[in-house]
């Protein structure tokens, strides 16, 4: 029997005995288009969203990577006093250094010409007539200050860009009172400064903060700092260990008013690039495995479905002796082509938005160009990814297409079973119309489909409570944070301690409606392996303009003794009241202190360590010392306050609360709206893939029974109900599992998004739950009114006619 | 083409009400780029309580005839009167109120409801139905009284059937329309379910329109309509009808 030419021909794509298959593949794809486009598109999305997060992640860590080597970013960071220029051959010596900077740093005020508002910034000195060792800048326009020329300055690119400064403009920065008219002369990018970031800031304001450069001895002379230097950047050598050459930096620079080195980590514009990278790699993973997953389960019932249509067409091409093997290839391809389209414009789509979405990032984090690039194995992942899906997907499907025996599957399929379950044995069951019962029988007969479906349509709705509720949550922090702990209008602080008398003067000025002094000092602390940099807050007792606050918001008071901590630093250094904690002092002479834990305060912005100020004051061993002030204000009186203050001597910094706030809930709303914008377009195109075609699917299914409904007098809605009735149980159903789900993974993220700079809270409100189910509830309406036209078009003779 | 009135008694005394009239029926389907000409020109009268047999082969418009009686299809010229109703000028809303009050159908294939069992898919009826009679009661009249909780699948294609017709005359139609009731059937299962259409005829007097190609089943007709082509050719009435138990094929 096994004779040459009776052996049926082998799957050949071009082959004479396969070609009607393939046409027959073509033309199957082409009935199903809509669907199969659906299809593609959430397996488009699934691939998209892994090409662009997977290639944003790599290409940000590459540019990241390269600017930070080429220009030689440090490693080591120290604030000080005032140290001698001599000491640089100290510093130099260390062990474990590679190259080592002495910059000086000075905080200035600037006005740029046609700007109203106060601006802040930042002057760092640059070697004379030289790029630094460390930190070198990259030069985007113009030149590096001339050697010898005191009022040249480079000014950091988005500084620039906000004012629209270009070479050769003028600026006026007032350095410790002194006016002084500055050029503009290269406008630059500093890997310090990636994310420009004012001090005690959480959002850049590239309009009111700004970093410029100038030739150390004019910067030095302007600021009162000949000869010495008050800020050390260094790299280390390959294989060195940051921790040692941090301690033998802080003993080093001790006598001269060090404050703490710090690592790489702790340095503020490295930070949130990590930080920001760390989410995209947490994106990178989830999102991609959400849609393609849903996409999976979207292949698995459409091809079911097609194959169930064409039991007989699979016993016919079986009778003329086509082979399982040869059949499920077919129905493979079928699957493939799917997968493939949508995997194509995935490609496509993610290329182009990975390079758009760089930009964005260029935006916020300054390099200076986007490293891009699309590694052929991302590629690779996401074509295997979504062929993995879907080979998943559809592989049961076309197993049993294959197996069916011929004359079985030519057999008209028996009604499909039922029997009475649970439902019938309830009180309730009476009470419910036949077509209601036609709905709850088709469920029940098949849970797994049903579970599906409810799964699928509920992961979107969980999409959009996550999408939506850090809206409603980060709004809530910041209320707490502005309302309730940081209820200054100005946050001041002295270049040294200062008397407490100067207080009085502040009182005095008009415009000031209270004024409160506060002590700070730089404290390591350190519980066991544990440490945390931060300062040791010395406040009035009862706060009255920087509140403590508990878990429910209540006043807390401070100790007598000991130290109060934000609770998520307690937490990190494994600490519970009652404890000691080791506290060393980084300012004046340094001393190691064993110091209560007296209780934990819950502010959602940063942390710290606080205790009474006048307590403090007798830890330091000095006299009612304080390190800054925080004013109450006239509004009207801000701007020309602003001014005055700036010209006293001893303030170092202003810090205007009420613009902080302004921008953050800017920052936020811009950002947090758009990703929003995202996720209820990602959420709503689930939602619609899982209803739309589980409603065509369904319709298929069910035309002869909608027919027969038709035919026995019903009117096109009541047919239509068995149809419309089971989406809309499914989506009732998944709504409230879609808001557990999504409060799950709000609680989920909000752990996860829990970091020392802030904490968003775990609140989900109403109006979230509402809009998960508004979002999910028009992708059925929209569904639903896509496949209407096809109830109200049934055609009764045909539908009946058709032997099943 | 013969046409009108037959004379003679069939079964309800001389109270000959037409319950359907057609005149010069036509319909033309497109199928694809070819038109069908499935009826060319019925003209004939149905009346009250009686049962018409219509005869013919696959093709000959019989189906498409008994689709426009019912209200599943319209004629392409021609008109239909209804109890003196012009079916022909009515809507949408008008024709679902008419199948659903007035006649009853089944179906060569019974298009069950798979979900429901044998009382449920009758109720589905019931429910929407102005004077229906109970579930129970119609599937008593067709001797289903003890497979009532049966759901399709577990009943054979002769008691599928015939929940079918006591689905089709639960709400008390004025007209049953069986289009082809026994073609998926063997001889003895046939009869039973012919057995049940011809009680509810004479014990309800439902007029009852039959489709067949069985030349056999004409016999318990009252009056036997033949059809080719989409016409009709000839019809008769029968002196002697049989009772389907002596029907065999």
């Amino acid at each position: 029997m096994e004779a040459v030419g009776q052996r049926h021909p082998g799957f050949r794509l071009a082959g004479g005995g396969m070609r009607s298959l393939n046409r027959k593949l073509l033309r199957d794809l082409y009935a199903l288009k809509t669907q199969a486009a659906a299809i593609a598109t959430v397996i488009a999305a699934g691939v998209m969203t892994l090409i662009v997060f997977v290639t944003t992640l790599d290409s940000l860590a590459l540019t990241q990577e390269r600017f930070y080597r080429d220009f030689q970013f440090a490693s080591v960071f120290a604030d000080l006093k005032r140290a001698p220029n001599s000491l640089e051959e100290r510093l130099r010596e260390l062990p474990g250094i590679n190259h080592v900077e002495s910059r000086v740093r000075a905080p200035v005020r600037m006005d740029v010409p046609g700007f109203g508002d106060p601006v802040r910034g930042e002057i760092v000195s640059l070697p004379e007539g030289r790029q630094p060792n460390v930190n070198r800048l990259f030069v985007r326009k113009g030149t590096l200050p001339d050697p010898g020329r005191f009022e040249e300055v480079a000014v950091n690119e988005v500084f620039a860009e906000a004012h629209g400064l270009d070479i050769g403009d003028s600026l006026t920065v007032i350095i410790r009172g002194r006016m002084e008219t500055v050029r503009i002369a290269g406008i630059v990018l500093s890997p310090e400064f990636v994310y420009q970031l004012g001090p005690a800031d959480l959002v850049p304001d590239y309009e009111r903060y700004g970093v410029l450069w100038m030739n150390r001895r004019a910067l030095a002379n302007a600021f009162g700092m000949e000869g010495a230097f008050n800020n050390v950047v260094a790299t280390l050598q390959v294989g060195a260990v940051v921790e040692p050459v941090i301690d033998a930096l802080d003993e080093l620079l001790a006598p001269y008013g060090g404050v703490g080195a710090y690592g790489r980590e702790d340095q503020m514009s490295h930070r949130f690039v990590s930080d920001e990278l760390e989410q995209v790699r947490a994106m990178a993973t989830i999102l991609p495995a959400v849609f393609l997953g849903v996409a999976a389960f979207l292949l698995h019932v459409l091809v079911g479905r097609i194959v169930r249509t064409q039991r007989e067409q699979v016993a016919v091409l079986k009778a003329f002796g086509y082979t399982n093997g040869e059949i499920a290839l077919h129905y493979a391809f079928l699957t493939g082509l799917i997968v493939l389209a949508g995997a194509v414009a995935g490609i496509v789509l993610g290329a182009w938005a990975a390079d758009a979405l760089g930009r964005v990032y260029l935006e916020y984090f300054r390099f200076p160009e986007l490293s891009f690039r699309l590694q052929g194995w991302v590629i690779a992942l996401a074509v295997l990814v979504a062929g993995g899906a879907a080979f998943f997907g559809a592989f049961g499907a076309v197993r049993g297409a294959a197996r069916l025996p011929p004359a079985e599957a030519m057999r008209p399929p028996a009604p499909e079973r039922f029997h009475r379950g649970l439902l019938e044995r309830s009180p309730l069951w009476r009470f419910i119309g036949q077509p209601t019962r036609i709905i709850l029988r088709n469920l029940s007969r098949h849970p797994w489909k049903a579970v599906l479906s409810v799964s699928g349509i509920a992961l979107s709705g969980a999409l959009l409570v996550v999408g939506s509720y850090q809206f409603g949550a980060v709004n809530h922090m910041l209320d707490v944070q502005y309302r309730l702990v940081q209820k200054m209008d100005i946050h001041l602080t002295f270049t040294d301690p200062t008397p407490e008398r100067a207080l009085g003067e502040l009182r005095h000025r008009a415009g000031v409606q209270h004024v409160e002094g506060y002590r700070s000092v730089p404290v390591r602390l350190v519980n066991g392996v544990r440490y945390y940099q931060t300062g040791l807050l010395g406040l009035e007792e009862p706060p009255g303009l920087r509140g403590m606050i508990d878990r429910d918001h209540r006043p807390v008071s401070l100790p007598p003794e000991g130290v109060l901590m934000t609770r998520y630093l307690a937490d990190y250094l494994r600490l519970a009241p009652g404890d000691e904690v080791d506290v060393e002092i980084l300012e004046g002479h340094r001393r190691h202190l064993r110091v209560p834990l007296a209780g934990t305060v819950d502010e959602p912005i940063g942390v710290g360590v606080y205790m009474e100020r006048r307590a403090l004051n007798g830890l330091m061993r000095e006299g009612p010392a304080i390190s800054g002030a925080w004013l109450l204000t006239d509004r009207e009186s801000e701007k020309r306050l602003f001014d005055e203050l700036w010209d006293m001597s001893r303030v170092a910094s202003i810090g205007l609360i009420g613009d902080a706030e302004r921008i953050f809930r800017e920052h936020m709303e811009g950002t947090v709206l758009v990703f929003m914008g995202v996720v209820l377009l990602l959420a709503c195109s689930i939602a619609f893939g899982v209803i739309y075609n589980n409603a065509r699917i369904a319709l298929a299914e069910r035309t002869r029974e909608l027919a027969t409904l038709r035919v026995l007098g019903f009117t096109r809605g009541e047919a239509g109900w068995i149809l419309i009735g089971e989406i809309l149980l499914l989506t009732l159903v998944a709504i409230p599992l879609g808001w557990a789900l999504g409060t799950l993974f709000a609680f989920l993220l909000s752990h996860a998004m829990s970091v020392d700079m802030y904490r968003v809270p775990f609140i989900v409100t109403r109006w979230t739950y509402g809009f998960s189910a508004a979002g999910v509830f028009g992708a059925s309406i929209l569904s639903i009114l896509l496949v209407a036209p096809r109830i109200r078009h049934l055609d009764m003779v045909l539908a009946l006619k058709a032997g099943e | 083409m013969k046409a009108g009135r037959t004379k003679g008694n069939a079964g309800s005394g001389d109270a000959r009400k037409a319950v359907f009239e057609t005149r010069n029926l036509t319909k033309v389907y497109l199928m694809g780029e070819v038109a069908i000409h499935a009826l060319r020109g019925v003209t004939m009268t149905l009346y009250a309580g009686e049962l018409v047999v219509l005869l013919g082969p696959s093709g000959c418009g019989k189906s498409t005839l008994l689709n426009i009686l019912g209200g599943l299809d319209v004629a392409t010229e021609g008109t239909v009167t209804y109890r003196g109703r012009e079916l022909t000028a009515a809507g949408e809303k008008e024709l679902t109120r008419y199948r659903r009050h007035d006649v009853g159908f089944v179906f060569q294939f019974y298009n069950m409801i798979p979900s429901l069992t044998a009382r449920e898919n009758v109720a589905i009826v019931t429910e929407i139905a102005r004077d229906p009679m109970t579930p129970e009661e119609a599937l008593a009249l067709v001797g289903l009284a003890d497979r009532m909780d049966h759901f399709p699948s577990q009943l054979s294609g002769g008691q599928q059937q015939r929940v079918a017709i006591a689905r089709a005359i639960a709400k008390r139609p004025t007209v049953l329309l069986c289009d082809e009731p026994t073609g998926a059937l063997d001889s003895k299962t046939s009869v039973s379910v012919l057995e049940a259409i011809q009680a509810i005829n004479r014990e309800l007097g439902t007029t009852t329109a039959l489709i067949t190609h069985n030349e056999v089943i004409g016999e318990m007709a009252h009056r036997v309509i033949r059809m080719t082509d989409g016409r009709v050719v000839e019809e008769h009435l029968n002196k002697r009808r049989r009772v389907p138990a002596e029907l065999s094929w």
